[in-house]
């Protein structure tokens, strides 16, 4: 009986090892893990894309501002603010922190760049997020230029509610961003619940973000 | 569309020799996230571009290492440190390889201490070696056998 144990201790170290070794195999290197995840989002305030490019804000964008204001997208909270109201950006302030612009409501944060390709792959899953209304999603376009964001955003659509630049990728550096595209998903208490790193798919939408949007009890 | 950001150019920051030689130190203790394998001295990465930069204004502002490894940390976790804290998470880590050494030293000596009590108790055994006229005395087992030849000898060499 002791023999047979005996025998099976190499047989277990090796199960172990091997494992230990398989756990690694199905892992991405790439994926670090963010110490973000239940704490309080950065409270960074940026630049609204409309604020730096007020010379050329399209009548386009107005028509989909005023949509996503109709549907009750459009940042809320910020009490007796006017900027709050204002999708055209004349008489919002220069800048606009997210996180207060959205307390109390469940909300994502895109970043990306119109010099990232992974974003443009991306891009059609988030239009049709949006068009769904599910939530708001705030763009956090990453080192790029207004020039540049806005020709994307007239190109591939537009499904942020708000657009922020972070010119000199500072709040990308608040958000432990490392690779653009990156997902947060923030709660009405103003906590971060996800991250995704690397463009987001159908099987990330499916099997995580929908669940936990359920979770977290997003109209 | 050329996958990389829109360059910005950072405002160099001015620093004393000190101020130098510990930048130099501190980047090596941090871990490029973009590529991995490079520290954040030799990676040529956007990101870490900006990174350095913001260490460099940190230690112009007068910020001690312990608070920008902790601003670093916060923002991208332990991963971000070559050399790990030792906490619950990363305690096998550190401990791991000590605790290997002790249990295979552990083994072998419970193994010894078993072989020497073998053969105390049954020589011969334990190391498998059979007693050789060259060792000295010999085994009582074999002395017995001995004596009970003899006896058979004499019995046989004077049959009464």
């Amino acid at each position: 009986m002791s023999r047979w144990i005996r025998a099976s201790i190499p047989l277990a170290v090796f199960l172990l090892i091997a494992w230990f070794l398989l756990q690694g195999l199905h892992r991405n290197p790439r994926e670090i893990p963010s110490p973000l995840i239940d704490r309080p989002a950065p409270l960074a305030a940026l630049e609204r894309l409309q604020n730096l490019e007020h010379h050329l804000a399209s009548a386009s964008q107005a028509v989909a501002t005023a949509s996503l204001q109709g549907s009750g997208l459009a940042p809320t909270g910020v009490a007796a603010s006017p900027s709050v109201s204002d999708g055209i950006g004349t008489s919002a302030p220069s800048s606009s922190s997210p996180a207060a612009l959205y307390a109390g409501k469940v909300w994502m944060l895109n970043v990306w760049g119109s010099w990232c390709s992974g974003c443009q792959l991306e891009h059609p899953l988030l239009n049709a997020l949006a068009a769904e209304r599910l939530l708001p999603i705030v763009g956090l376009a990453w080192k790029d230029s207004p020039a540049q964001a806005r020709q994307w955003l007239d190109r591939l659509g537009n499904p942020y509610s708000l657009v922020l630049m972070d010119l000199d990728g500072k709040a990308a550096i608040d958000w432990g961003v490392y690779g653009a595209p990156e997902t947060f998903v923030i709660d009405a208490r103003g906590m971060v619940r996800f991250k995704h790193v690397g463009p987001l798919s159908d099987e990330v939408v499916r099997g995580q973000l929908r669940p936990l949007l359920a979770r977290l009890g997003a109209s | 569309m050329s996958d990389k950001p829109v360059p910005n150019p950072l405002a160099p920051v001015a620093l004393n020799e000190a101020q130098t030689e510990r930048l130099r130190r501190l980047y090596g203790e941090i871990r490029c996230l973009v590529c991995q394998n490079q520290s954040l001295a030799d990676s040529a990465a956007d990101l870490a571009v900006d990174l350095r930069h913001e260490v460099q204004l940190q230690i112009a502002q007068g910020s001690s290492d312990t608070q920008i490894k902790r601003w670093l940390v916060d923002r991208y976790g332990d991963f971000v440190l070559y050399r790990p804290p030792l906490q619950p998470s990363t305690a096998l880590l550190w401990v791991g390889p000590f605790a290997a050494l002790g249990a295979g030293a552990l083994i072998w000596t419970i193994v010894q201490r078993r072989r020497k009590r073998a053969e105390a108790e049954v020589p011969g055994i334990g190391r498998g070696t059979a007693p050789s006229p060259s060792t000295g005395a010999p085994s009582p087992a074999l002395a017995s056998q001995a004596n009970r030849l003899e006896r058979a000898r004499q019995l046989l060499s004077h049959p009464d």
